[in-house]
């Protein structure tokens, strides 16, 4: 396991190449890949890449750009030029991107080699992988278990050793839950932190991009470097949209009870509780606190989100690009191609997504919806007059098996902890909090820091104190 | 929700849905909207929850062409799953039958 500023240090003293580590990289996803199904595409051109890195280092050293050299995996809804980006999905299997995402032109211009594009639940719709066309994700510490979702080619690309850090994005939980199925950090900055140009649209007013990294430091670098105001993306954030969150060096925590009373594996629980012990010992406040509106977000979540997708997905018309079905005529074009090129979840979405929207229901739904935000928000203003940051884990349980969720809705509910965030657009860093143990392996579970909007950097300093500093 | 209802939505959102389809989309999409329901008591009083503006807002810029002409239409063309020329193709509009 190599983590981006080990590399760093390696390239800059030239202990390590970076065409070195890229080979490696290559050779891990070529002996795993076909087992864990983690990459969707592999990008052996980049190579080139490398070798200039190389030839960067000896003669820039340390004033060479900060992820020089340094191989990414980049979740598949994400665009890059010139690649194949498909979002998991038969719609796309062979759309190539017209241009780059603003995050991807920053990590370019940072010096990172793209390697490759990883799978993911289709237009990052679930919370297991397994909603991909192109098969399922299987977990690297666990090969009957799912990686989480929907970044779980993302988690599985970095968990199974093949590249220090990942792209994800997070609509309802998408980095947080796998990084906590697969014992990595994974960061959903605050709404507006990151740019979205170039990423395709799900829930236009959830979605972040974010990182999937072995440390926390890690996380922070790549988020320093996607993040800021990008004129391409009007729902950017600048430095004064939010007043000022100081980091501090002692936190008080709140830890809503009620809320884990209900729906949470016991295991996981424990393994919380003994986080939160830990946390006292070395000196924080830990004190309960009560988010009655907060807690039910999930009715809220689903919903805001499908009528967002119903919205986004219409783009899809088998017109201008992507799959295109012959019919008798335009209607019949759009109903065939949209049939055969999205699968089952989607369609799902988009039907619950047309129905809360349709005239006669819209206000017992979405007005109703957008009206729990607003007091969610509310209340959360409320509680971080108080507290620094809100504990909670990440999932209710451990990484489960392959084709064991069947119900949608059982589905659904992987998300209780990470959706009301989501519709709050508050930051939130997922860390490993330790292991429950199933059939003999050791799983990693995770814990989930809510800071208030804008509070990016307090979560970076707090999670670096508790999670890197104990590594 | 009924099969004729979800038929409707399907019409709606321009996606032919098979019969077996049909059947477990209207159970599925049943229980979820039960479950969803409940918005409507945690929504509580519209009058408590007086709309605000937040900070977060949106931002817009001027209506201007912000890149060179033509430099992304052959990558575009070349995504278009049917193209004349420097056209797309599609069905007509005007006069179908059905």
């Amino acid at each position: 396991m190599h983590t981006i500023s080990e590399l760093r240090k390696k390239f800059v003293a030239g202990e390590l190449s970076p065409v070195t580590v890229f080979d490696e990289a290559i050779a891990t996803i070529t002996a795993k890949n076909g087992n864990i199904n983690a990459f969707l595409a592999v990008f052996t051109e980049a190579r080139d890449e490398a070798v200039a890195a190389e030839a960067r280092y000896k003669a820039e050293g340390d004033a060479a750009p900060a992820l020089l050299g340094i191989p990414l995996a980049v979740k598949s809804n994400i665009l890059i030029k010139g690649k194949n980006a498909t979002a998991a999905s038969k719609i796309l299997e062979n759309y190539t991107a017209t241009y780059d995402a603003t995050v991807i032109a920053r990590l370019r211009a940072a010096g990172a080699i793209f390697i490759g594009a990883t799978n993911m639940d289709e237009f990052a719709m679930g919370g297991s992988t397994e909603n991909s066309a192109f098969g399922p994700t299987k977990n690297p510490l666990d090969t009957k278990r799912v990686p989480g979702g929907s970044s779980g080619g993302s988690a599985a690309a970095v968990a199974m050793g093949a590249v220090p850090a990942a792209l994800g994005t997070d609509t309802g939980g998408s980095i947080r839950q796998p990084a906590s199925f697969c014992g990595l950090v994974g960061f959903k900055p605050t709404y507006g932190a990151v740019s979205r140009y170039g990423l395709m649209a799900m829930g236009s007013s959830l979605d972040q991009a974010g990182p999937l990294t072995h440390t926390v430091e890690d996380a922070e670098l790549i988020h320093s470097i996607i993040s800021g105001t990008d004129s391409y993306d009007a729902t950017t954030l600048t430095k004064d949209t939010y007043p000022e969150v100081p980091v501090k060096d002692k936190c008080v925590f709140g830890v809503p009870r009620k809320f884990l009373a209900d729906g949470i594996d016991p295991d996981v629980l424990d393994t919380f509780n003994a986080h939160v012990e830990k946390l006292k010992a070395e000196g924080h406040t830990v004190v309960d606190i009560d988010l009655p509106v907060f807690e039910k977000g999930l009715a809220a979540y689903y919903i805001v989100m499908p009528a967002e997708v119903s919205s986004n997905l219409a783009r899809f018309d088998g017109m201008r690009y992507g799959l295109s079905v012959e019919g008798d005529n335009l209607l019949d074009v759009y109903q065939k191609t949209r049939a055969q090129g999205f699968g089952k979840e989607v369609k799902r979405r988009i039907l619950l997504g047309t129905y809360v929207l349709s005239a006669g229901y819209y206000d017992a739904y979405y007005g109703k919806a957008e009206l729990v935000r607003t007091k969610m928000r509310a209340e959360l203003a409320e509680v971080f007059k108080t507290v620094d940051v809100i504990l909670t884990p990440t999932a209710p349980t451990p990484a489960f098996k392959i084709g064991e969720q069947e119900d949608p809705l059982a589905m659904y509910r992987q998300d209780i902890f990470t959706v009301p965030v989501n519709l709050t657009g508050v930051p939130t860093l997922s860390i490993p909090m330790g292991t429950v143990e199933r059939e003999g392996i050791d799983l990693p579970v995770g814990v989930q820091y809510i800071a208030p909007h804008g509070g990016d950097a307090r979560l970076f300093a707090i999670g670096k104190k508790v999670y890197d500093e104990r590594q | 929700m009924t099969k004729e209802e979800v038929e409707h939505l399907a019409k709606l959102a321009r996606i032919e849905l098979s019969p077996a389809e049909v059947e477990t989309f209207t159970t599925e999409i049943s229980a979820i909207l039960e479950y969803v329901s409940a918005v409507k008591d945690i929504a509580g009083d519209a009058a408590d929850t007086a709309p605000t503006v937040g900070r977060h807002h949106n931002i817009f810029r001027k209506d201007e062409v912000t890149n060179e002409p033509n430099s992304f239409t052959e990558a575009l063309l070349a995504e278009m799953p049917q193209t004349e020329g420097r056209f797309m193709v599609v069905k007509k509009i005007l006069n179908t039958d059905s």
